[in-house]
């Protein structure tokens, strides 16, 4: 019986002549809640998409919940990509994404026990006052609020967050970390959540993996977030660190 | 054996309403994804084709089918295989396929037959291209199931994806679809117009719909009457009847966008 939800041993992934990631070691028990965090071209997103099973890797190997990416069962998932990735043109409502977490494809028509979990699911989040409104219509907080729901109407055991505070006002990201630890407190989810809000990461997160140019540093938030290392990282040791001009890596 | 007036009418009415109500239905995956150049890239493909079929003398859409076809896959291909961008993968494709059409064409005496298909001739679908066009409605039909996870990753790939959908196969299937669906519409609408009869009954559609399930039926609705309708429009003027269906086409996608506008 595995203890690891994620399990990633020397994995390397190479583009052409570039090394997107050079053998990133780190176990993430059942029940944590990481925050993927470091500077623009340190392989965030690379690592995200091989743990996701998008990415094949060059060397080494992940593993969740002791199976390969691509054999975890799809139920046992929650993804919730960055808003900004949206096609906002795409005629659909936020009750339409939401069901799309329980079936895994686009409604032609919804249930009404598939309405009734998605509205329940659209609750826990607060989106479920724009259940009917029209996708391209949401602001990104409220978006992220549906596709939150959309995660977790699913009950993963596992839910994969890429930036989801951006979009949102600080009461907002309060609001999300607060349904986060509720939801893995309740169903002893493993969260993993790339991020560039350092404080939000200090305070909530029980582990941090620290990328920086392909390599990572993996441990408790007091551990990994030690001012040296930040700024060694970032060139900052403050707040949103990434969102400062200084911070910007290549 | 010659086709009698009220023989050409009906197999250009029944024609235009099956190729209309393919392309149209694959438009709005077309639109969707901001295919329209993919469209319009396999089209002058199905040029080379049809031009290498008049050469030999063969029955062109036995020939353009599998050519196009090829040309679908091997677009599709480059894009997902390559640091080369969709839109370069297609010029790179529409020009070798038209040079080829140029040099088979080189060869033929007459170009009447190529002019048919580059403007489009509704009056002379033959025998086989009705029987085509009928069997690639069924096969549409066949693909409704598909509708869902097809929509799901219009929506969002990597979504779609992480849900193990298998998008690439998806990616294949439309694009080889697509291929098979502009060859057997290019005596209706030519090779010169295809592509926007692939797009003008999806768009219309985006703009009057609140969801995709409700823009593919009135994408579906608009492309299956309108040739129909523009057929019998063109006998007034006595215009071609391709060129009337697509300004039919282009008439209700304008009123759409003022429907559009009063309702925001």
């Amino acid at each position: 019986m595995t203890s690891h939800a994620i399990e990633a041993e020397r994995v390397s992934v190479r583009f052409g002549d570039h090394d997107a990631l050079r053998g990133v070691s780190f176990a993430a028990p059942e029940g944590a809640f990481v925050a993927l965090i470091g500077p623009n071209g340190a392989g965030k997103t690379t690592l995200l998409n091989v743990i996701l099973g998008l990415q094949s890797v060059s060397n080494g190997s992940v593993k969740l919940y002791g199976n390969l990416p691509q054999q975890l069962p799809a139920q046992s998932l929650g993804y919730i990509p960055q808003v900004k990735t949206l096609d906002r043109s795409f005629p659909g409502r936020a009750i339409e994404l939401v069901v799309t977490g329980i079936r895994r494809s686009w409604p032609w028509r919804i249930s009404s026990s598939e309405r009734d979990a998605a509205l329940k699911a659209m609750e826990r989040t607060g989106a479920s006052r724009v259940a009917d409104r029209p996708i391209a219509k949401l602001s990104g907080g409220e978006l992220q609020r549906v596709y939150l729901a959309r995660a977790l109407v699913r009950k993963p055991k596992l839910l994969v967050l890429d930036e989801p505070g951006a979009g949102m006002d600080a009461a907002g990201e309060a609001d999300m970390y607060h349904i986060l630890e509720h939801y893995r407190r309740d169903h002893g989810a493993t969260i993993l959540m790339i991020t560039h809000d350092w404080e939000g990461a200090r305070t909530h997160a029980s582990h941090v993996l620290l990328m920086d140019r392909g390599l990572a540093a993996f441990g408790a938030p007091a551990e990994v977030a030690r001012e040296d290392r930040l700024l060694q990282v970032f060139g900052y040791a403050g707040h949103k660190a990434a969102s400062h001009g200084g911070a910007q890596h290549g | 054996m010659g086709s009698s007036l009220s023989d050409l009418v009906r197999n250009a009415l029944i024609g235009g309403m099956l190729v209309g109500f393919v392309a149209s239905y694959f438009g709005v995956f077309v639109v969707q994804r901001r295919m329209a150049f993919l469209g319009s890239g396999l089209a002058h493909a199905a040029f080379g084709g049809i031009a290498l079929a008049l050469f030999a003398n063969i029955e062109p859409i036995y020939v353009a089918i599998p050519f196009t076809v090829v040309f679908a896959i091997a677009i599709v291909w480059i894009r997902e295989n390559s640091v080369l961008a969709e839109d370069t993968a297609i010029g790179v494709a529409v020009a070798v396929a038209m040079a080829l059409g140029i040099v088979f064409l080189q060869f033929k005496d007459n170009f009447a037959d190529a002019q048919a298909y580059l403007f489009g001739s509704i009056l002379f679908i033959s025998g086989p291209e009705l029987g085509m066009a009928a069997a690639m409605a069924c096969v549409t039909l066949a693909t409704f199931p598909l509708w869902s996870s097809w929509a799901y990753a219009t929506f969002d790939r990597s979504l779609a994806q992480t849900d193990r959908l298998k998008v690439r196969t998806h990616d294949y299937t439309l694009a080889v679809a697509l291929a098979v669906a502009i060859v057997v519409s290019i005596k209706l609408a030519g090779i010169l117009l295809i592509s926007t009869f692939l797009v003008l009954p999806a768009a219309t559609a985006r703009l009057l719909s609140r969801s995709f399930l409700q823009m593919t039926v009135v994408s579906v609705l608009i492309g299956t009457l309108t040739p129909a309708a523009g057929f019998y429009l063109s006998l007034i003027p006595d215009w071609p009847p391709s060129a009337t269906i697509i300004f039919l086409q282009s008439a209700l996608f304008v009123v759409a966008l003022g429907v559009r506008r009063v309702a925001q």
